[in-house]
């Protein structure tokens, strides 16, 4: 099956980016060097294209319900213009993806709420929404836009000051996980002050034939998945299908350690499960190789003895502390500076577990 | 974008080249592998005095997003490692073929060199 294309794939292709296979999307991996653009994420600032990302519109009087009640936070109390952080969970509290929810500020693209699943999830899950509303007879439509929509992230130190001059919002007053309909470069955009970086930064939506514009008035470093992952692993952030995923690592949002996002107020699909889970046996913890080597997806966590006690979902050399880092499921109880090993090629490794984020910040 | 094949070398079609002086032949990586690579940020080699075989893996090569098994182009017997690549593995990328090298090796059998491709059959491959 053809790849899916960002409506910027030319003009990455111009810029000389190395391209990936990403959730059906084919999308740049690294435009110069992974470090380069790491390093200007985390000291001034760059842009990723992250138009992967699915974008679901949901609108009509019962669109808060519906999206409220498919996952794990709270969107009915969600204020016009506030976001939050969700899990989508079955009905065994097992994560099918993870997302932002969006109670847009004002009718933007003729939706009141915006769903942002992950790259290749956007059609499951607006079928998902479609099914859940037809079968608690709901009134919302649920449109799927993700190929019409461009979303541009921003990231890093410098990146309010960069889009300053470039728009008529002022970011500096966007709280966290706040949203605005402004101009950027003369573009009518959706831009939030949201990401995946651990860096102050806004993820800017707009049309797919304006997309250009934007991304060429953004005048920093461009990204590609490469950094995108090595900046969001530094900060513990998970990756769906990666570090979770129904069918390889079916785990409840207190395994990933995503409690934060699991409001049990509110009655959502997986609600009544996940309140009888929150305490599970195994939790999603950081692991730091303390001697040379690079933890890597499947490796497997040990005892210092040699015990299994778990295996690496997403791991790499950090860039920013030049040394190994991982996330692994390990028991629960574990404490953060607990001596591990990772086995890396038949060959124990001294780790240690790790709080995350694994910055300092 | 073209890359810097030197016409004193031989390589293997994994992207390994060989420079031998006087019997003693030094390998590394071309410069279209450290590029497919990115970032190499660990290596892992063997010591000296260990033998590597023409065609089979003798250690890797990590770059942030790969792990990548080296494969030996000649065989014999290991002589000199670089050990600068362990507290500077970027020098693969950015001198791949002069203080990014790996292995100098005692050459077993020189006719193994015949084996391999010039200069112009290996950028013939990556072209």
């Amino acid at each position: 099956m053809a790849l899916r294309q960002s409506p910027l794939a030319e003009t990455h292709a111009t810029r000389g980016a190395k391209t990936t296979d990403f959730g059906g999307w084919e999308m740049p991996v690294e435009f110069d060097s992974i470090r380069d653009e790491h390093e200007a994420v985390r000291s001034a600032a760059g842009r990723f294209d992250v138009s992967h990302m699915g974008q679901l519109l949901v609108s009509g009087p019962d669109a808060a319900e519906l999206t409220d009640r498919l996952v794990s936070n709270d969107v009915r109390g969600l204020a016009r213009g506030k976001a939050c952080y969700a899990a989508i969970t079955d009905d065994e509290g097992v994560m099918l993806d993870d997302t932002v929810v969006y109670h847009l500020p004002e009718a933007w693209l003729e939706g009141t709420h915006l769903v942002i699943p992950n790259a290749g999830h956007d059609a499951e899950m607006a079928d998902r929404w479609r099914e859940y509303r037809d079968e608690w007879e709901l009134d919302a439509t649920v449109e799927n836009r993700t190929d019409d929509v461009a979303m541009i992230a921003l990231q890093g130190p410098d990146s309010l000051g960069l889009l300053a001059s470039e728009t008529d919002a002022d970011p500096e007053e966007l709280d966290f996980f706040e949203a605005t309909v402004a101009e950027v470069a003369g573009v009518e955009s959706l831009v939030a002050n949201t990401g995946y970086t651990g860096e102050p930064g806004v993820e800017i939506l707009c049309s797919r034939t304006e997309a250009e514009t934007v991304w060429e008035s953004l005048d920093c470093q461009p990204c590609g998945l490469g950094a995108r992952d090595t900046l969001r692993l530094e900060m513990g952030f998970l990756l769906s299908g990666q570090d979770f995923d129904p069918a390889e690592h079916p785990r409840t949002p207190f395994e990933t350690d995503i409690g934060f996002a699991v409001d049990l107020d509110s009655e959502f699909v997986g609600r009544d499960a996940l309140a009888s889970a929150t305490d599970p046996v195994e939790r999603l913890q950081g692991v730091r190789l303390t001697e040379r080597g690079v933890p890597r997806e499947g490796y497997p966590v040990t005892t210092p003895g040699g015990d299994s006690l778990g295996t690496i979902t997403s791991g790499t050399m950090s860039p920013t502390l030049g040394e190994g880092i991982g996330l692994a499921y390990l028991p629960a109880d574990t404490e953060p500076g607990t001596a591990v090993a990772v086995e890396i090629r038949g060959e124990g490794k001294e780790a240690v577990t790790s709080a995350t984020p694994f910055l300092d910040r | 974008m073209s890359f810097d094949t030197p016409d004193d070398l031989r390589y293997l079609d994994t992207h390994e080249w060989v420079r031998v002086t006087d019997g003693t032949a030094r390998i590394g990586i071309s410069d279209f592998a450290q590029d497919e690579l990115g970032d190499v940020v660990f290596v892992d080699l063997p010591g000296e005095g260990e033998e590597i075989a023409a065609g089979d893996s003798f250690g890797v090569v990590e770059s942030i997003k790969a792990v990548s098994d080296l494969y030996a182009p000649v065989s014999g017997t290991v002589t000199a490692v670089n050990d600068d690549l362990e507290s500077a593995p970027e020098l693969l990328n950015e001198d791949p073929y002069g203080e990014g090298w790996l292995l100098a090796v005692d050459l077993a059998d020189e006719s193994e060199l015949d084996d391999l491709l010039d200069a112009d059959a290996y950028g013939d491959q990556i072209a």
